[in-house]
C-alpha cells in the first residue's frame, strides 16, 4: 500500500512539472498553429538562468524565502524575454510561409539551443556557455520533511508540497490569465481566427509574442521544479521532457489548457506505474505508444475540441 | 563552493586550450633530442615509445592524468642509467577523446615515428579502433585501463595492466557477502551500458554462488533523472545494499533519491563512481558506500606511498588511478625491453607477455594467457566527500 501511495507521489510530481511546459505547447499551437519544438529546450535555457542567478546571490541567499521567490522571478523574467526575442527573430518573419518552414525553423532552434549550451566558452573569469558536464543545482529550497506515514514508509517533503503549490498556482494564475483579462479574450481571438481578430483592431503581433512569453516564463517555472525535483542539470535535459510535455498536451488535445494539464498528469502517472510495475525499459514504449493510441482513436485528444474553450 | 566551481569550469577552459596548443607541436623535451624525431627503432641512443591519450575532449582529465604517470616512469628509468646503454623517449599523440582520431594516431606512431610499443588509451573504444593497427603492424600495445574484455581480444600483440570488468563484480560480490555479510542485495542497473550489466551479471553469479539472495533486480537506463520508481520497489523488499554499477553522474543522482525516498541501505559500485564529480552531484547522499577501484592513495603499501609521493613532487598533486595505471603499463613494457634479446616486434610482444608478479603500483601484475593481469582490486569506502581506503581483494 505504501509504496502505491509513494507511487502515486512520484508520478503526480513528474505530471506537474510535463503540464507547466504542456501549457506552453498548447498554447503557442492555440494561438499559431506551430508545434513549438523548442519548447523543452527554453525550459533548459530558464533552469540554466536560475542556477547563475542562484549562484550570483550566493550562499547566505540560498534557502531563503526571497532568495527562493528571486530564483524563480529573474529567470521567469529573462525566459519571457528570451521567448520574445526567439518569436520576434525566428517565427515572425516565417508567418506566412508554409506551416513545415515554421516547423522546421523551432527544430533548427531546439539543436542549437541544446547543443550550443554544451560548449564550454567563458570570458575572463565569466562562464557564457556551461558546458555538457552534468551540474547540481543548488538546493534554493532546503529540504525538510513535511509529513512521514508508518516508519518512515512514504516521506513528503516540504519542496515537493510547495512545487506542487506553486506550478497548481501558476496554471490558476494562467487560467485567470485567459480567461478573465482583457489580454486573455484578445488571445483567444487570435487563436480563433488572427486575421479577423487583427481587423478588429487586436495587435495580433503583440498577443503572439505575449503568448510566447507566457508560454516561455511558464517553462522556466517547470524547469526551476524540475532542477529542485531531481538537481541534476545539464544541456539536453530539454529534450526528453519537451517530448514528454508535447505528448502530453496532444493526449489532452492540443490547444486545450486543462486538457494538457490532465494529458501532462495522465503521463506522469502512467511513466510511475510502468516502471513502478513493470520495467523501466517500457517508460518512453509506453508514453509515445499512448500518444498514437490517442492520435488513432480520438485524434482531437481527450478533451476535444468542440467542449472547451481553445486558447 | 558556486564561484569556485564556475571558476573551475573557466580554469579547465582555459587549461584544455593550453593543451590543445601543446601538443600540436611535439613536447619540449622531446624536441631537444634530434634523435628522437623520426628515429629508427634500433641503431640510435633513444628507444621510442608511442603513447595516444585523450589530452583535450570530454576525456581530457584521464588522458592527462595518464601522461602523466607515464612521463613520470620514463624519467625514473632514465635517471637510473635508461635500457641496455640507451635513453627512453616518449612520443605523445592527443587523439581529443576520439576513436577514429585514436586510430590514426596509432597509425602515425607505427609508420611514421616507428615506436617500439605504443601505451594508451584509456577509453575502451578508442583502444579498439587503435588495437587493429597494433595487432597488423605486430607492434605491441599496452592499455593502462582499458576495463572492457574485448580489447585484449583483438590479438595477441594487445596488453592491458587494469583488471577486466567481470572481475570487479567478483570482488564486491565477494567483499558484501564475506566483509560486510549481507544476505539479501538488490541491483540497480543501467540497460543500456555493457559496462553496467557486464558487472550485474558478475555480481549476480557470484553472490548466489556465495549463498546469498538477489532479492530484486531494476533497470534504468543512462541519462534517466528519475530513479524514484524503481527505488521505491527496491524499498518495499527491504534489501541491506543495492549494487548500483553505473556511472558517476545517474550515481549521484540515484544516491540522493534514496535517501529523499528514505531508502537507508548501503549502497556499493565499481570503478564508473571515480570521479569527483561524484561528490559535486551527490553531495553527503553517497556517504557510506562501497566501490572497487584500481588504486587508493591510502594503500598503506610502501610502494604506493613511495609513488604518491614522487608523482605529487613532480606535478603538484595526488595521483588518480588513471595516473596510477599509466605508470604501471610504462614501467611493464620497459621491464620487458629489459628482458627482450632485441627490440624487434614480435621479441618484445614474448617479453610483455612473459611479465610475471611485476610489483606495481596498483598491486602485482601477472599477465594470463589473455593478456589480461592477475591482480588484486582495492575497495574504498565513500566518507566525507573522499574515498578511503578499507581493504585489498586479492583474485
Amino acid at each position: 500500500m505504501y509504496e502505491f501511495i509513494q507511487h502515486v507521489i512520484n508520478g503526480l510530481a513528474a505530471g506537474t512539472i510535463y503540464a507547466l511546459v504542456a501549457l506552453g505547447y498548447t498554447m503557442v499551437y492555440g494561438v499559431l498553429k506551430l508545434i513549438n519544438f523548442a519548447h523543452g529546450d527554453v525550459m533548459m535555457v530558464g533552469v540554466y538562468i536560475g542556477y547563475a542567478v542562484a549562484f550570483l546571490l550566493g550562499r547566505e541567499y540560498l534557502g531563503t524565502v526571497s532568495g527562493a521567490l528571486l530564483v524563480f522571478a529573474i529567470s521567469m523574467a529573462a525566459c519571457a524575454a528570451f521567448g520574445f526575442f526567439v518569436e520576434r527573430f525566428a517565427y515572425r518573419p516565417l508567418r506566412d510561409k508554409p506551416r513545415l518552414t515554421a516547423l522546421i525553423t523551432a527544430i533548427g532552434i531546439s539543436f542549437a539551443l541544446s547543443y550550443g549550451f554544451q560548449l564550454d566558452f567563458s570570458v575572463g573569469d565569466v562562464t557564457l556557455l556551461p558546458g555538457a558536464a552534468s551540474r547540481r543545482f543548488p538546493s534554493i529550497i532546503p529540504p525538510r520533511e513535511w509529513l512521514v506515514l508508518g516508519d518512515a514508509d512514504v516521506i513528503i517533503w516540504n519542496w515537493q508540497v510547495l512545487s506542487f503549490a506553486i506550478a497548481v498556482g501558476l496554471m490558476g494564475a494562467l487560467q485567470y490569465l485567459v480567461f478573465r483579462t482583457r489580454f486573455g479574450k484578445a488571445m483567444r481571438a487570435v487563436s480563433h481566427d488572427h486575421r479577423v481578430a487583427g481587423l478588429l483592431g487586436i495587435p495580433v503581433d503583440t498577443i503572439i509574442a505575449g503568448t510566447f512569453m507566457l508560454g516561455s516564463a511558464l517553462a522556466a517555472g517547470a524547469g526551476i521544479l524540475y532542477a529542485i525535483k531531481d538537481k541534476s542539470i545539464q544541456p539536453l535535459m530539454g529534450v526528453m521532457v519537451g517530448l514528454k510535455a508535447f505528448v502530453a498536451a496532444v493526449i489532452g488535445g492540443i490547444g486545450n489548457l486543462p486538457g494538457a494539464v490532465v494529458g501532462a498528469l495522465l503521463l506522469g502517472l502512467c511513466e510511475e506505474f510502468i516502471v513502478g510495475y513493470t520495467a523501466s525499459s517500457w517508460r518512453d514504449a509506453v508514453a509515445f505508444g499512448f500518444l498514437i493510441a490517442v492520435l488513432l482513436f480520438r485524434p482531437e485528444g481527450l478533451f476535444g475540441r468542440a467542449q472547451a474553450e481553445k486558447v | 563552493m558556486r564561484l569556485s566551481a564556475f571558476a573551475a569550469c573557466a580554469a579547465l577552459a582555459a587549461f584544455s586550450a593550453c593543451e590543445k596548443k601543446s601538443t600540436a607541436t611535439p613536447p619540449p623535451a622531446e624536441a631537444q633530442k634530434p634523435t628522437a624525431t623520426g628515429a629508427a627503432p634500433t641503431g640510435d641512443d633513444v628507444i621510442l615509445l608511442g603513447e595516444v591519450g585523450s589530452l583535450t575532449g570530454s576525456e581530457a582529465a584521464f588522458g592527462i592524468s595518464t601522461r602523466n604517470g607515464i612521463e613520470l616512469a620514463l624519467e625514473e628509468a632514465n635517471a637510473a642509467g635508461g635500457v641496455k646503454g640507451r635513453k627512453l623517449a616518449v612520443r605523445v599523440y592527443d587523439d581529443q577523446s576520439k576513436p577514429e582520431e585514436a586510430a590514426n594516431a596509432a597509425t602515425r606512431l607505427i609508420s611514421q615515428d616507428k615506436v617500439v610499443a605504443i601505451l594508451g588509451e584509456v577509453a575502451s573504444s578508442n583502444s579498439l579502433a587503435m588495437a587493429p593497427r597494433a595487432q597488423a603492424a605486430q607492434v605491441p600495445m599496452v592499455s593502462p585501463s582499458s576495463t572492457n574484455p574485448k580489447v585484449t581480444e583483438v590479438g595477441d600483440y594487445i596488453f592491458r595492466v587494469c583488471f577486466i570488468d567481470p572481475f570487479q563484480g567478483a570482488v564486491m560480490a565477494r567483499y558484501a557477502r564475506e566483509t560486510l555479510k549481507f544476505d539479501e542485495v538488490a541491483i540497480l542497473t543501467d540497460k543500456k551500458s555493457a559496462y553496467s550489466e557486464g558487472l550485474t551479471e558478475v555480481f549476480q553469479k557470484r553472490f548466489k554462488e556465495a549463498g546469498g539472495k538477489i532479492v530484486a533486480v531494476e533497470a534504468y537506463g543512462k541519462g534517466d533523472t528519475d530513479f524514484r520508481a524503481q527505488l521505491t520497489n527496491l524499498k518495499k523488499v527491504k534489501p541491506q545494499g543495492v549494487y548500483v554499477p553505473g556511472y558517476y553522474q545517474d550515481v549521484a543522482i540515484i544516491a540522493e533519491q534514496a535517501k529523499e525516498l528514505g531508502l537507508k541501505v548501503t549502497l556499493m559500485g565499481g570503478d564508473g563512481w571515480d570521479s569527483a564529480k561524484l561528490f559535486e552531484l551527490g553531495g553527503d547522499a553517497v556517504d557510506g558506500a562501497y566501490v572497487s577501484n584500481h588504486y587508493s592513495a591510502d594503500d598503506p603499501s610502501p610502494a604506493v606511498q613511495d609513488f604518491i609521493k614522487r608523482y605529487t613532487a613532480k606535478y603538484g598533486a595526488a595521483p588518480d588511478s588513471l595516473a596510477a595505471l599509466g605508470y604501471d603499463s610504462a614501467r611493464v613494457v620497459i621491464e620487458a625491453i629489459k628482458r627482450a634479446p632485441d627490440l624487434s616486434g614480435p621479441a618484445l610482444r614474448e617479453a610483455i607477455a612473459q611479465t610475471a608478479d611485476f610489483p606495481g603500483v596498483t598491486g602485482n601484475i601477472t599477465l594470463d594467457a589473455n593478456r589480461n593481469p592477475v591482480k588484486p582490486a582495492v575497495v574504498l569506502r565513500v566518507e566525507g566527500g573522499r574515498f578511503k581506503y578499507v581493504a585489498t581483494v586479492a583474485p
